[in-house]
């Protein structure tokens, strides 16, 4: 029984290698290893494209991490904070007043703002500064927002550009990363310092 | 038995990563680099009727509403173009072009028209509150080629750039209207004054 497997198989492992060998025989070395390396180039191609194209969906219609920069949104949002944002609320136009919302700015359109939804279309809002006097009021238009960030004092928004229009908003704030800084001291190697970053997730507050 | 099992499980993964490539490269495609639309309306009657093929997906309608640039037809014959969302990606439009953008007004809609000043140009505008207008920076004027039907910039003012969705490159349908649009600016339209060439 045994022997009559080894036979078996020793014989058609023997055929094989003949087979193969006819076949690498016409084709030169160099000419394969050309179409090995064009397969694999253009597989790693296929690939990118492939997860290139599903990134740019989930960032699209789902989200992605933005990093903040500015002083505009303290104390809610600090300066270089990682948030959070989703797309979805935009798409499906469930946009509430007091969302934070990442816009892109009506002035330079390749670059980003992120302030929070005062006052949606209809809404009666006050144009004029904290420290003004008189106040004047106005009533936002059909199809804008109003936004202004929470640090009033130290933000660009609204109050100066004017009410902006929905089509810009790019997508809604949902969560921020809060990062602690702790420094340890390994006492066996005398100069050894390392820093450890740990990060958890608060839902940030939007009334 | 178990070799039917294995065909259909086969064909069901196939299936699947099959889907997985092909819906977000469309998708992709659609949204990065160019899709069609038919056009409606009469604000560009004499160019252009556009409105959106895939309008139960994305629920987005288009009016537009021009001279007799497009839809020459009126309500039976809408033009079809191709819309090029690539050539914008730097947000570098001309005056004269044909664009379709997010209107400022119902932001599920969008409407087609042409650019006809830039950031910087001061016009002269027809029925807007003021009587000269400079674009302010990162706005665009766009207008209707029909001025009697058309809802633009002569009703809500500049347009933030950040609004342009796609420019409108060919009409591809119907076949009698095949062309290339060029951009073509109306000389009774021009800006009175350039801050840009």
């Amino acid at each position: 029984m045994g022997a009559r497997v080894v036979g078996t198989c020793g014989a058609g492992g023997w055929r094989r290698a003949r087979w193969r060998a006819g076949r690498a025989s016409w084709a030169p070395y160099h000419c394969r290893m050309l179409r090995n390396a064009l397969g694999k180039a253009f597989r790693f191609l296929g690939y990118t494209v492939q997860y290139g194209c599903i990134a740019h969906c989930a960032f699209e219609y789902l989200g992605g991490i933005v990093v903040c920069s500015g002083p505009s949104m303290e104390p809610t949002i600090q300066n270089s904070d990682i948030v959070f944002s989703e797309s979805l609320s935009r798409h499906f136009y469930c946009i509430r007043k007091g969302d934070i919302v990442i816009v892109k700015s009506p002035n330079d359109p390749k670059s980003n703002i992120c302030k929070r939804v005062i006052g949606l279309e209809g809404d009666k809002v006050c144009t004029s500064n904290p420290s003004d006097f008189l106040k004047s009021h106005s009533y936002v238009p059909k199809g804008h927002v109003w936004l202004e960030g929470d640090n009033l004092r130290n933000s660009t928004d609204s109050r100066c550009y004017g009410p902006v229009p929905y089509g810009l908003i790019r997508g809604r704030i949902c969560l921020k990363c809060r990062t602690q800084l702790g420094l340890y001291e390994n006492v066996e190697h005398a100069a050894a310092h390392f820093n450890c970053y740990s990060l958890n997730f608060c839902l940030l507050y939007t009334p | 038995m178990a070799q039917a099992q294995g065909l259909g499980r086969r064909y069901i993964k196939a299936f699947f990563k099959g889907f997985f490539v092909a819906v977000p490269v469309t998708v992709t495609f659609l949204d990065r680099v160019a899709c069609v639309a038919r056009v409606e309306g009469a604000s560009m009657q004499v160019f252009l009727e556009i409105s959106f093929v895939y309008q139960e997906i994305k629920r987005c309608l288009f009016t537009d509403n021009s001279k007799p640039s497009l839809n020459p037809g009126g309500r039976e014959a809408s033009d079809v173009v191709l819309l090029n969302h690539w050539s914008i990606r730097n947000y570098d439009v001309q005056r004269g072009d044909i664009v379709s953008l997010v209107s400022p007004r119902n932001p599920e809609q969008k409407i087609i028209k042409r650019v006809i000043a830039l950031e910087g140009d001061i016009i002269k505008t027809i029925g807007y509150k003021k009587k000269y207008v400079k674009v302010p920076h990162g706005h665009i004027w766009v207008e209707g080629d029909h001025h009697g039907h058309s809802f633009d910039s002569n009703a809500f003012g500049p347009v933030s750039l950040g609004l342009l969705h796609a420019r409108a490159t060919h009409i591809l349908w119907p076949p009698q209207r095949w062309q290339k649009l060029q951009p073509m600016l109306p000389p009774e339209r021009k800006p009175l004054h350039r801050e840009q060439e």
